[in-house]
């Protein structure tokens, strides 16, 4: 589903990704785990696309095309999916407006019909009851005035309205109580498929008890520094990341 | 002075007086002359006037619009069109009266909505009482108020007796262009609110893009105890239009004055804009949004004064600047010593959608009375990225997003806009203005 071979990504004139290479199967769930500075966010934001995080070497292929020349829109529409750390707040757009300009994008680029107020409507209603999620944040601004909690479980929703083959999640537990980490995480449970290949990005090993991963790989210096079963998340717990402090010295 | 430094002036004394004019018509227009000559036509080096240069309209051969100027075929009427049923409408072509395109037959009794040569022969006491009170021409400062003055002849007058609700929007609409040549013309308005009146006003602003036309306006509004007025104005003048207006307005004890000054059309424009709270429990709401693209340039300049105690005032301006356009705000909140527990608010923001588009912006806080609640805040900047690439990381392409995001920072001051008929339509003329427009008006609404 999801193969990085080699990828050196830039950031304002430094590089911060140095050679990074993965291989995600098809309904796979991979947790990068590493500290603060590892280029974790720099690979999220690299496999969306966003402007100013230059890939210098080596290949995204997504469905085995390589997407590094592709719009962020466009990844979007292909399927994949990236959960924000920090999602973005934006005033006076109802986040149902923003739930159906999205959907309606990616179904133009698909060439399917779009969907009527009427129809998204009863979509949206299927998959906020699924998750729980109420009425109220539909109908405010985008995150405007959202908890944390409530930020999170937004991008949850905007990923089930969606339905990427790829989601990648960027420190979803940043941020959370133990309480809301839990709904969050179940809200990703239940996004799980064989057909939804998921990537969880943290620095922490507690998400990956509610959200458990099939491989787990450590993220130091810009470089995959070892990967194992999801035992590594707990071994990490125990004793840190400063077994990784000097890989790349 | 040269006649150099006072362009206009000829033009201004040839506006097709009447002979029979009552003596101090006459002698405003003198006032106006002198002052005028005194003062000259603005320049750079006030500060006033730093950052918007009028000396390039001087180099423009205008003629002053005489009434066959008002004659002009029209085809549209611009303004509320359908939305204003029910409501009344003044139009006036070149500051000349249109009586065909007008309908002020729906207005209920006590209210005057006509032009000034008609309140001149109608009602000349009551108008010589209450014209100039607040402009008057030989002691004013303002260049474009004695300008006005020297050339006072057209413009309109609405008056709404005590008492009085006008449910229905009044409209005024106010064309220029039409012809060939460059034209000027220098409507004096007047509205007088009496005690516990109340209406809406829509004032639209537009022409043709047949030629240039300057509209140098002074209007002159009172809202007495308990009244309240709103005003909107669509500034919507052809691309070759110089639009200068100067409003003065004076709010009494518990009365409130609320504006709305959309500004999108014209080469030039200064809204100058001049309150005075003058009685406890006064207020006053000055909101602003200005669309600019090309080399268009928009003047924003604002000035409150609180006089007495218990007066508040809310200001709020915001724009999207595209290409090489040019957008100033300067606004200056006036304390006065015994106008304590008052509360004045002002922000400004602009969108620079552009490297070379420029905002320049001057909030003042001018405090003497030492109980108040003043704030103000200014701040410009492009299209935030990283909302953009949120947007975009959605599927949504990215001039779909950039379009949502202006319709997202203009929502701010657009939803202050209380008439639900009026906010749809400024949301539908931001929307219409942006580029590639894709969005569909029911779309953007938080609620």
């Amino acid at each position: 589903m999801l193969e990085i071979k080699n990828l050196h990504v830039t950031v304002d004139g430094t590089e911060i990704l140095k050679g990074i290479d993965l291989t995600l199967g098809s309904g796979e769930v991979h947790a990068i785990m590493g500290p603060n500075g590892s280029g974790k966010s720099t690979l999220s934001y690299a496999i969306a696309g966003r402007d100013g995080y230059d890939v210098t070497e080596g290949e995204i292929l997504y469905k085995g095309k390589n997407i590094i020349a592709m719009s962020p829109e466009d990844r979007a529409a292909e399927g994949i999916f990236l959960a924000f750390q920090y999602p973005v707040e934006i005033p006076g757009v109802a986040n149902t407006t923003f739930l159906k300009e999205a959907v309606n994008a990616v179904r133009r680029y698909r060439g399917e019909d779009e969907l009527d107020a009427m129809q998204f409507i009863r979509v949206l209603r299927e998959k906020v009851k699924e998750l729980g999620i109420s009425d109220d944040l539909l109908k405010r601004a985008v995150n405007v005035g959202f908890s944390g909690g409530e930020k999170k479980r937004n991008e949850v929703l905007q990923m089930a309205v969606l339905e990427p083959t790829l989601a990648v999640l960027d420190e979803t537990d940043s941020g959370l109580d133990i309480d809301a980490l839990k709904i969050v995480a179940d809200g990703v449970n239940r996004l799980r498929g064989p057909d939804r290949t998921m990537l969880v990005i943290t620095h922490y090993q507690r998400l990956l008890d509610y959200i458990t991963p099939d491989t787990v790989h450590v993220l130091a210096h810009g470089k995959i520094q070892r990967t194992g079963g999801k035992d590594l998340a707990l071994e990490l717990e125990k004793n840190g990341y400063a077994e990784f402090a000097d890989a790349a010295a | 002075m040269t006649n150099n430094s006072a362009p206009f002036l000829t033009l201004a004394k040839n506006a097709g007086f009447s002979d029979g004019d009552p003596g101090w018509l006459k002698a405003a227009r003198a006032n106006g002359s002198e002052r005028y000559t005194d003062l000259g036509l603005p320049h750079v080096k006030l500060e006033e006037w730093k950052y918007t240069n009028l000396q390039p309209l001087g180099e423009i051969a205008y003629r002053a619009v005489c009434a066959k100027d008002g004659d002009v075929a029209i085809d549209a009427i611009p303004g509320l069109g359908d939305a204003s049923s029910g409501g009344v409408r003044l139009v006036l072509v070149n500051g000349c009266y249109r009586a065909d395109l007008s309908d002020t037959s729906g207005l209920p009794e006590g209210v005057r909505l006509e032009p000034l040569d008609e309140t001149l022969r109608d009602a000349p006491d009551w108008l010589e009482q209450h014209l100039g009170r607040v402009a008057d021409a030989s002691t004013t400062d303002r260049a474009l108020v004695a300008l006005n003055a020297a050339a006072l002849n057209t413009g309109y007058v609405l008056h709404v007796a005590e008492g009085v609700v006008v449910e229905a929007p009044i409209e005024i609409v106010s064309m220029g262009g039409y012809v060939a040549d460059a034209v000027a013309s220098f409507p004096r308005n007047l509205v007088v609110m009496d005690e516990g009146a109340q209406a809406n006003v829509v004032l639209t602003h537009a022409g043709s893009a047949v030629g240039e036309y300057l509209n140098n306006s002074v209007t002159e509004i009172s809202v007495a105890q308990n009244a309240t007025l709103r005003l909107t104005v669509l500034q919507e003048d052809a691309m070759e239009a110089a639009n200068l207006s100067t409003t003065f307005v004076s709010v009494a004890r518990d009365s409130v004055f609320e504006s709305f000054t959309l500004s999108m059309g014209g080469r030039m424009t200064r809204n100058d804009t001049h309150v005075t709270l003058d009685g406890t429990g006064a207020e006053c709401r000055l909101d602003g949004a200005y669309l600019m693209r090309g080399r268009q340039h928009c003047d924003n300049t604002t000035r409150v004064e609180h006089r007495v105690p218990n007066t508040r005032s809310d200001e709020m301006f915001k724009g999207v600047l595209d290409d090489e356009a040019r957008a100033v705000f300067q606004g200056k909140i006036l304390v006065e010593r015994d106008a304590q527990q008052s509360d004045g608010q002002m922000l400004n923001k602009t969108m620079l959608l552009s490297d070379q588009a420029e905002i320049d912006t001057k909030p003042e806080l001018e405090i003497y009375a030492d109980d108040v609640k003043c704030s103000h805040g200014a701040a410009s900047g492009q299209i935030d990225e990283t909302a953009l690439f949120y947007l975009r990381s959605r599927g949504i392409p990215e001039a779909q997003a950039r379009n949502l995001l202006v319709q997202s920072f203009m929502g701010q001051v657009v939803e202050r806009i209380a008439d639900g008929n009026l906010r749809d339509m400024i949301i539908g003329k931001i929307i219409h203005w942006l580029p590639a427009a894709c969005y569909r008006q029911e779309e953007w609404r938080a609620e």
